[in-house]
């Protein structure tokens, strides 16, 4: 069994889907320059030679190609179109949300849109336009699926998923956990590898997935913050707190039915998020716990986010900005009181 | 050209664009008296540009169409009931009453559903047009798009991909004079939409857009080329609204002197092929037709001040 990081996962899903169905193909700024970088995080370095007809480079036109992919999926291709930055999503606003994500719906269901895009998200030191966390904006548009994979094994496995779903989904990665090498490697990066089988296998698109069992809070988190909340359940053990982590993993739709159970256990719940506080994704799966799951609750769910601003640049400032394990403790250990 | 075309077909072409007339008509006065709901964007004027494209299209091409794609579908094969019952929310509609006007299609019949947003469907012909090169088909997509839609973003995004990739679309503009409201002047320092190819690299031609004739030879020959790898194609139909840009708008804004009073109904216009064929008919477009060198599509003469020259 291979330990990969998720962007040889990443690498290795996509060119086992490619090579199982002819209709899967890659658009996207720099993906596929011989001698280039396979992309700003090397997730498709070197895909181009063994695939040179599926790996198009594309000009610097989002709201183009992600239209493009759309319309191409329209046809029966099964494209996989990504952004060089989760920033430059915006740009494409349009066809993802008044096209991608409504055309099944209002031809009457005969349209189908068997499309997979990709963003990488989070602050990483170069300035609040390369910084966000976008996920928000995406979780509540009917229509699209929104997921968010955390380590390698989920990286292939839900890749996988979102290429043969028949629906667009939107897959969000995290600059910090890809593990690029070389060049491109990143400062601050958390590690992110796993145990990947070099088989095909699939992860649930609509499963959220314990990461570690505990009895006294539910943490729950998705991408780096995933990562950070199981520093930080380690740190309380010796605080005699066991925490439980979730990885949400499925954004839109949320899978309250792991939850569930863990709220039932703990009764508390923190959610851990990198973007801004308010409007955030942690803000609808607060109110959906409530909604559902209100009468097991011992204190008011707990909300773990950067502060209402930009993204600053100076490190000091980033830092102090994005959520860290010792936010996370301090949350859990106020909803223990 | 009308000749060589036979008189069914020519007929064809003129009922068809008469049954885009009724239909519109009558959803007017099914809208007005408070029947319909919703909103719509009729097309009454512009039968020529949709039947002349449509005509030249197989019938597993596709279109892409706009928040004005009533004709658009007729044209390309939607029945009427379908069409009127979709105008009406119901399920029985060809969107099952979930799409509404600006959003009518059936994928079997080749027609996307309508994209309201401006532009917004020439990405998507793009890829389409990528499909069916990847895919070898053989299909070709056109793509119906405003003079208003020029100025989006998305209009150049689209265009430059299908550009540099050579796709098959042939990439058709409605211009009729106006965005909405707003006159074509006042959005375009050069108000010439088929001069534009030229700086993508790919062809482009203007065509008296209500001479369903002259459409329909020089779609023909745009899908022809795309067939055979050549494409993109950018078409400039010269048209006119004689309806408001939606059925609130009493369009007190367009130009009384270019409007109606000096537009021949594209119907009455192509009145006289019912009955009789005759080449030696003096009408002035039925002669420039039959002329060996048509001047029926003609190059818009450069850096003329006037808006175009009366073609109607």
């Amino acid at each position: 069994m291979r330990r990969l990081s998720i962007a040889e996962a990443l690498r290795e899903a996509i060119a086992q889907e490619m090579e199982r169905d002819p209709a899967v193909f890659c658009m996207g700024e720099d993906i596929a320059v011989p001698g280039g970088w396979g992309g700003a995080f090397t997730v498709t370095l070197g895909l181009e030679k063994k695939f040179p007809d599926r790996m198009l480079d594309t000009p610097i036109a989002e709201l183009g190609f992600f239209g493009a992919a759309v319309g191409a999926a329209m046809m029966g291709m099964r494209p996989i179109v990504d952004v060089q930055y989760g920033d430059f999503l915006f740009l494409a606003m349009d066809q993802i949300v008044n096209n991608a994500a409504k055309m099944r719906y209002m031809s009457g269901g005969k349209v189908k849109v068997p499309l997979v895009m990709r963003a990488p998200i989070g602050a990483t030191g170069r300035g609040s336009q390369h910084a966000q966390s976008m996920e928000r904006y995406f979780t509540g548009v009917p229509g699209l699926k929104v997921v968010a994979v955390s380590d390698a094994y989920d990286a292939k496995g839900i890749l996988k998923s979102a290429v043969r779903d028949d629906n667009p989904v939107l897959m969000f990665e995290h600059k910090l956990l890809y593990g690029s090498k070389g060049a491109r490697a990143e400062g601050g990066a958390v590690d992110a590898t796993a145990d990947v089988p070099d088989e095909d296998y699939t992860a649930p698109l609509d499963r959220a997935a314990v990461r570690r069992e505990g009895s006294d809070v539910t943490v729950l988190a998705w991408l780096l913050m995933r990562h950070y909340s199981q520093q930080a359940a380690d740190q309380l053990t010796s605080e005699g707190i066991n925490a439980e982590v979730i990885d949400v993993r499925s954004l839109s739709p949320i899978d309250y039915e792991t939850i569930g159970r863990s709220v039932a256990k703990t009764g508390r719940v923190v959610i851990v998020e990198e973007g801004p506080k308010t409007g955030g994704v942690s803000a609808e799966i607060a109110a959906g716990i409530g909604e559902r799951f209100g009468g097991s609750l011992r204190a008011p769910v707990a909300r773990v986010a950067s502060p209402d601003v930009p993204v600053p640049f100076a490190p000091v400032l980033e830092n102090a900005y994005r959520p860290d394990v010792g936010r996370i403790v301090e949350a859990v250990q106020r909803v223990m009181v | 050209m009308a000749t060589s075309l036979g008189r069914q077909f020519l007929l064809d072409l003129y009922e068809r664009m008469v049954r885009i007339r009724v239909f519109e008509d009558e959803v007017k006065f099914l809208f007005l008296e408070g029947s319909m709901p919703g909103t719509i964007h009729q097309c009454q004027g512009q039968e020529a540009t949709a039947v002349g494209v449509c005509s030249a299209l197989a019938p597993n091409d596709f279109i892409t169409s706009t928040f004005r794609g009533h004709g658009h579908a007729l044209a390309k094969g939607l029945t009427m009931p379908e069409l009127l019952f979709e105008l009406f929310g119901a399920s029985t509609g060809c969107c099952r009453g979930k799409g509404g006007s600006m959003h009518v299609g059936n994928m079997d019949k080749g027609m996307v559903p309508g994209i309201a947003i401006v532009a917004g469907g020439v990405p998507l012909a793009a890829g389409m047009g990528l499909a069916f090169k990847m895919q070898k088909s053989g299909q070709v997509v056109a793509c119906f798009f405003g003079d208003g839609a020029v100025a989006e973003g998305a209009f150049h995004e689209g265009v430059n991909l299908a550009a540099i990739w050579s796709l098959p679309v042939v990439l058709v503009c409605e211009n009729n004079l106006y965005g909405a409201s707003t006159r074509i002047d006042k959005v375009m320092k050069v108000p010439s939409v088929a001069a534009r190819a030229a700086s993508y690299g790919i062809r482009g031609e203007t065509v008296d857009g209500n001479d369903v004739l002259a459409v329909y030879e020089a779609a023909g020959q745009a899908v022809a080329e795309c067939r055979e790898g050549k494409g993109p194609v950018l078409l400039e139909l010269l048209t006119y609204r004689r309806t408001g840009h939606s059925r609130r708008d009493p369009c007190h804004y367009q130009n009384a002197s270019v409007g109606p009073s000096a537009i021949r109904s594209i119907v009455s216009r192509h009145r006289y092929w019912n009955g009789t064929m005759s080449l030696n008919r003096s009408w002035p477009g039925f002669a420039r037709r039959s002329l060996p060198n048509s001047k029926r599509r003609y190059k818009r003469p450069g850096g003329s001040r006037c808006l175009r020259p009366m073609i109607f």
